[in-house]
């Protein structure tokens, strides 16, 4: 009986030892442990057995189920194993092919410089103050210290409604409802669309986008404006930006400057972004003229201010390496893509 | 303002190289524009003399010379038609340098030649720097110069600086102006000088001439000399070359001087031949409404009596500060002058100037406002050079009315609040070497100061903030960010948040930005078939625009994105998804401003791309905005699109229905005519009115805890049944339980008879405090169905 059961197990241990599929080892099981399988059988033979010999026999055929039963469950993973393997060799695929993209669309480059400046002047505690287009000549001009017949109406080619409406110059009108409608301290960034009669070339247009700032506060100086300028420069062109002012005249704003930064094609050593200069010309700044003060009803003796303005088209131009301003409003999709 | 170097060194001296001069002059607020060296590309040319001309062995058309240079004398062959023995002539030596390239030695047609003749053009000068230079040919020297002298010396070959000049400082447009600054800002004496006048001639000014000023609203002052013995011909061949290099044409020595003082002193003057004066009289008067002048371009120009004149005894002689006429004009003939050294009204000459459409040199000056404290200095500086020139005699005295002469202005001088306003820590010492290198008067006992006449722009404590700052140097301020003061807190609007919300949306939607021109045509209302009566063609319309085409703000934004679909398809992009945040810009009774109302505009075409596809983005931006009620429309009548998929968008707000918008496919004849593809989707939404309705609260709901129950509902209804309607009334009778009904087909066709369509929708009910029973849905599904079989004649499938 015992010689017996040895046999089952080497047999059943050869045989496991062979199988090569799930459905072998399944059959296997049955073979062996099934209900009419051939330990099975011994086991269910133990009755005729002497009770001297049940307990031996028992213990031996427990232990040949027992490492069957291990048996087949290794061989099982195995198998299993062996099956995924198999699977997932199949559905090798060439990772290598582009992905399935969702077509984004994109801000147009004039916002993503717009975004960014407005970043860097909330983070300073600016508001962002808006105003019409479509202006009187009084915020346009008068209040600025430009009265009618002043130089200056020359050099800002002014599309006209009626004699006292037009088109905004430039976005320091909100400036001047700003100071009427709040009290200081104010600082705001006023960025927006602006019409001169240009004509249309690589490097104008009737119609573009400033960008101007004011901080009216007790005791505002001038370093003040060159340190907020520096901050910005920094911000848009790299922290190795510095700047460079030169006096100007605004009728605005005095004492008034033109700043420079230096190029960021070439870090000041001159090349074509700066045509040698190693500076390019950004923005116009200064102290806020006390006229203007006055006629926003600040009082000038006792708070100051500075402002700045800057055209968006040419940073953005400028930053973006875009040689014709054309291309900002013709809306090709190819040029849209882009940023 | 062109100033050729040495005119200003005649007036300061320059310590630096030119680089370091320009880029100080920069700094300190005369920006420099350029700088033109006559002579860059000019090396080894010299002045030599022809002693000798031999006719060429091989050629009728070149001569062989000898050319004496000084040092020796070479063999030059030439093909120049006018050379002939004696000449003095510029000579380009082997290896000399011109514009044109490098001289060698060559062989022409078989004779060696040690060099070239030059003629202007070879030394790219122009005929007003040299009158006399032939057409065609060497240029021959009038003088006699040494031989061998380097040409840029014979020449008088300057560096040309052009600066940039700022309308309120008229005192720089002058040699003697930016004299001053370099001086300032070089840190070197300013060589002051006073012009001497001998007045040989004889007689007194008084006896010979008067002057009345009867406008001096107008006129703030009037000099006057008297030269005779006029003898007009051409000016010294310096001054011709000098009012080259700035940029004037030499004309006669008589304009030629008065060029020349303008340009030096910044004050204009003119020259009358005083023989055609009637009444020997100067009259300074508005002109008469239509009298007429002819200007000295020959131009006829009618005046008005907002016009200033300088008139005889009876008629206009010229228009006051912007040009003279002919009538008076000085000629080869003139024996006698009157000069002219006024200052005016500078708003005066600045709308003569514009409204008889002439601008001068003059003109430009005056309008900026001069110094009438210049006028006398100019005046003599005049009858200086007209006596060193020989060009007449001066008649003794000078009449000058000046009715109310310039009084002093007397400012605070206050150094520590100075120091304040900049941020800056300048002692008071520098601050007054600083003002007074630029002539402004400093008691600092008193503690004032006074600007000099010259300096009209010197009015408020800022300005003598800038003077001191920019000689300071603007980059030596510290630069500091506003600390110590109050905290503001910098944040953006609902508006300006819900904007970006608004471009968020749009791009994560697949569509990309545009910006587009505000201004247009009045032809678009046409292009996109605007009926004649709509309100739309009310537009604000520009007085003074650059053309037709770019006349108008306008009122709808769909034109403006027609065109950029356009711009792509005619270049065959296959497909394009657009959209533009911007204005539109609409006229209001009875207000002096237009309604500028923000606008989303959305336009897409390419394959793929339908109706719903663009009602997809609409109601992707409705969700994002937090706007919860909204209904789409059809639209069947608007000409700008197709009748049958086209929808008008509504949103409540407060319980109000509100006009939102268009979204819909354009009518194929408006896409044709604008050149976009047959099937192009075009929105137009007003944001003003998405952003009242929109919110930003948001408010959280417990996830559910218990499973729903999912029923279909299929059913055949007549075709122009809408499905808005169907499921707005579902949703009516849907009960408590009803979670969402979505559309998932619309079927027409086969088992579906003629006229019908079969409307399939899913339904989910649940409950949030126990599972459901079939009973439950029942109920809802049976009310469901009754409702629409009821409203709609509808039919269970």
């Amino acid at each position: 009986m015992k010689q017996k059961l040895e046999e089952i197990r080497s047999q059943a241990l050869a045989a496991l030892s062979e199988v090569s599929d799930v459905r072998e080892l399944e059959a296997l099981k049955v073979e062996y442990l099934g209900k009419k399988g051939k330990l099975t059988q011994i086991l269910k033979g133990m009755g005729k057995l002497s009770p001297e010999e049940r307990p031996v026999v028992g213990q031996v055929a427990n232990e040949i189920r027992l490492a069957l039963e291990e048996g087949i469950q290794s061989v099982r993973e195995r198998l299993n194993r062996e099956l995924i393997n198999q699977k997932l060799k199949s559905e090798v695929i060439d990772v290598t092919m582009p992905g399935t993209k969702k077509d984004l669309g994109r801000k147009h480059p004039l916002t993503n410089i717009l975004d960014e400046i407005k970043d860097i002047f909330l983070g300073m505690g600016y508001e962002i103050a808006e105003g019409p287009e479509v202006e009187t000549d009084y915020n346009n001009f008068e209040a600025l210290n430009i009265p009618k017949h002043h130089p200056a109406r020359d050099t800002q080619d002014t599309f006209y409604i009626t004699e006292n409406v037009l088109l905004r110059t430039h976005t320091s009108p909100v400036q001047i409802r700003h100071m009427k409608s709040h009290k200081p301290p104010i600082r705001i960034i006023c960025p927006g669309r602006v019409y001169r009669s240009d004509a249309v070339d690589a490097t104008h247009s009737p119609i573009f986008h400033q960008v101007e700032g004011l901080v009216v506060d007790k005791g505002v100086t001038m370093g003040d404006l060159i340190g907020t300028l520096q901050v910005f420069a920094k911000g848009i062109f790299g922290e190795n930006t510095k700047i460079r002012l030169r006096p100007h005249h605004f009728p605005f704003t005095e004492p008034s400057a033109e700043v420079d930064v230096s190029c960021w094609g070439c870090n000041g050593t001159g090349c074509r972004i700066c045509k040698g200069e190693g500076w390019v010309e950004i923005l116009g700044a200064g102290m806020v003229h006390p006229n203007v003060l006055r006629e926003c009803g600040i009082d000038p003796e006792i708070y100051s201010g500075f402002a700045f303005g800057l055209g968006i088209e040419r940073i953005t131009m400028g930053k973006y390496g875009i040689d014709d301003m054309r291309l900002l409003f013709e809306n090709d999709m190819r040029f849209l893509k882009q940023f | 303002m062109k100033a050729p170097l040495k005119w200003i060194k005649d007036h300061v001296d320059i310590n630096v190289d030119i680089k370091e001069y320009i880029d100080a002059m920069t700094l300190s607020g005369s920006k420099v524009e350029g700088v033109v060296d006559m002579a860059e590309d000019i090396e080894k040319v010299v002045v030599g003399k022809i002693v000798e001309i031999e006719p060429h062995p091989n050629a009728d058309k070149l001569v062989v010379c000898k050319v004496d240079i000084g040092s020796e004398v070479l063999q030059i062959v030439t093909g120049a038609p006018n050379v002939k023995e004696g000449d003095i002539i510029p000579l380009a030596l082997v290896g000399a340098k011109l514009p044109g390239g490098k001289i060698k030695a060559a062989k022409l047609r078989g004779v060696e030649s040690y060099g070239m003749m030059c003629s202007i053009d070879e030394l790219n000068l122009s005929k007003d720097y040299l009158p006399d230079a032939p057409d065609d040919g060497v240029y021959v020297f009038k003088e006699d110069l040494p031989l061998g002298m380097d040409i840029r010396d014979a020449l008088d070959l300057d560096k040309v600086i052009e600066f940039e000049i700022t309308s309120n400082r008229p005192d720089c447009l002058s040699v003697i102006g930016l004299a001053r600054e370099t001086s300032a800002t070089l840190k070197v004496p300013f060589k002051k000088r006073e012009p001497v006048v001998k007045e040989e001639a004889d007689g007194d000014i008084n006896a010979i001439a008067s002057i009345e000023i009867e406008d001096p609203d107008l006129c703030y002052r009037y000099s006057s000399r008297i030269v005779k013995d006029v003898k007009v011909g051409p000016s010294p061949a310096w001054m011709q070359r000098r009012l080259a290099a700035a940029g004037m044409r030499p004309i006669n020595n008589i304009v030629d001087i008065t060029n020349y003082v303008m340009l030096e002193y910044g004050q204009p003057m003119h020259a009358f031949d005083f023989e055609k004066l009637e009444g020997s009289k100067i009259i300074v008067r508005r002109a008469k409404e239509g009298e007429e002048i002819t200007t000295l371009d020959s131009q006829v120009r009618r005046l008005d009596s907002s016009m200033l004149c300088i008139c005889d005894a009876v008629k206009p002689v010229c228009i006051a500060g912007v040009m003279g006429g002919e009538n008076s004009e000085v000629t080869e003939s003139t024996r006698m002058l009157l000069l002219e050294s006024a200052t005016f009204n500078s708003a005066s000459i600045r709308h003569t100037s514009k409204k008889i459409g002439l601008r001068s040199e003059a003109s430009s000056r005056y309008e900026k406002g001069l110094d009438t404290e210049n006028t006398v200095a100019a005046l003599n500086r005049c009858a200086e050079l007209i006596e060193e020139l020989g060009a007449g005699k001066v008649v003794k005295g000078i009449i000058d009315v000046y009715p109310r002469p310039y009084v002093k202005k007397v400012l605070k001088f206050e150094p520590e609040r100075v120091n304040a306003f900049l941020g800056t820590d300048i002692p008071a010492e520098e601050m007054v070497r600083i003002l007074k290198a630029l002539e402004f008067e400093v008691d600092e006992e008193k503690m004032t100061l006074s600007p000099p006449s010259f300096r009209r722009d010197i009015e408020h404590f800022q300005d003598i903030c800038e003077e001191i700052a920019r000689f300071y140097d603007y980059n030596n301020i510290k630069p500091t960010l506003l600390s110590g003061k109050e905290a503001t807190q910098g944040r953006k609007t609902y508006k300006q948040r819900m904007e970006d919300i608004i471009r968020n949306t749009m791009t994560g939607c697949g569509l990309n930005e545009v910006y587009t021109f505000s201004i247009v045509s009045p032809k678009v209302f046409d292009q996109i078939d605007i009926p004649e009566d709509s309100p739309l063609r009310r537009t604000i319309v520009i007085s003074n625009p650059m053309g037709e085409d770019f006349s108008i703000l306008r009122t709808t934004t769909i034109p403006e994105m027609l065109k950029s679909l356009s711009v792509n398809n005619n270049r065959k992009i296959p497909e394009a998804r657009l959209f533009e945040l911007a204005h539109v810009y609409i006229p209001v009774d009875g207000q002096q401003l237009p309604d500028e109302r923000q606008t989303l505009t959305l336009g897409m075409y390419g394959s793929g791309i339908d109706f719903f596809e663009l009602k997809g983005c609409v109601e992707q931006l409705l969700s994002n905005m937090g706007i919860e009620k909204a209904e789409f429309r059809p639209e069947t009548d608007n000409p700008t699109f197709h009748p049958g998929r086209t929808a008008r968008l509504f949103v409540w707000k407060n319980g109000e229905r509100k006009d939102c918008g268009v979204l819909g496919e354009i009518h194929p004849e408006v896409a044709k005519k604008n050149e976009c593809p047959q099937r192009t989707y075009v929105a137009m939404l007003d944001v003003e009115t998405l952003i009242e309705a929109s919110s930003l609260e948001k408010q959280h709901n417990q996830l559910p805890k218990f499973p729903a129950v999912t029923r279909d509902l299929a059913i055949v209804v007549d075709d122009n049944v809408y499905v808005a309607d169907l499921m707005a009334a579902i949703q009516e009778k849907g009960g408590e339980f009803l979670e969402y009904v979505n559309l998932f087909d619309v079927y027409k066709g086969e088992q579906v008879p003629e006229g019908k369509k079969s409307v399939a929708f899913a339904l989910s009910f649940r409950s949030n405090d126990r599972t459901l029973k079939d009973e439950d849905v029942n109920v809802a599904m049976d009310r469901i169905l009754k409702n629409l079989e009821k409203g709609f004649d509808a039919q269970l499938r």
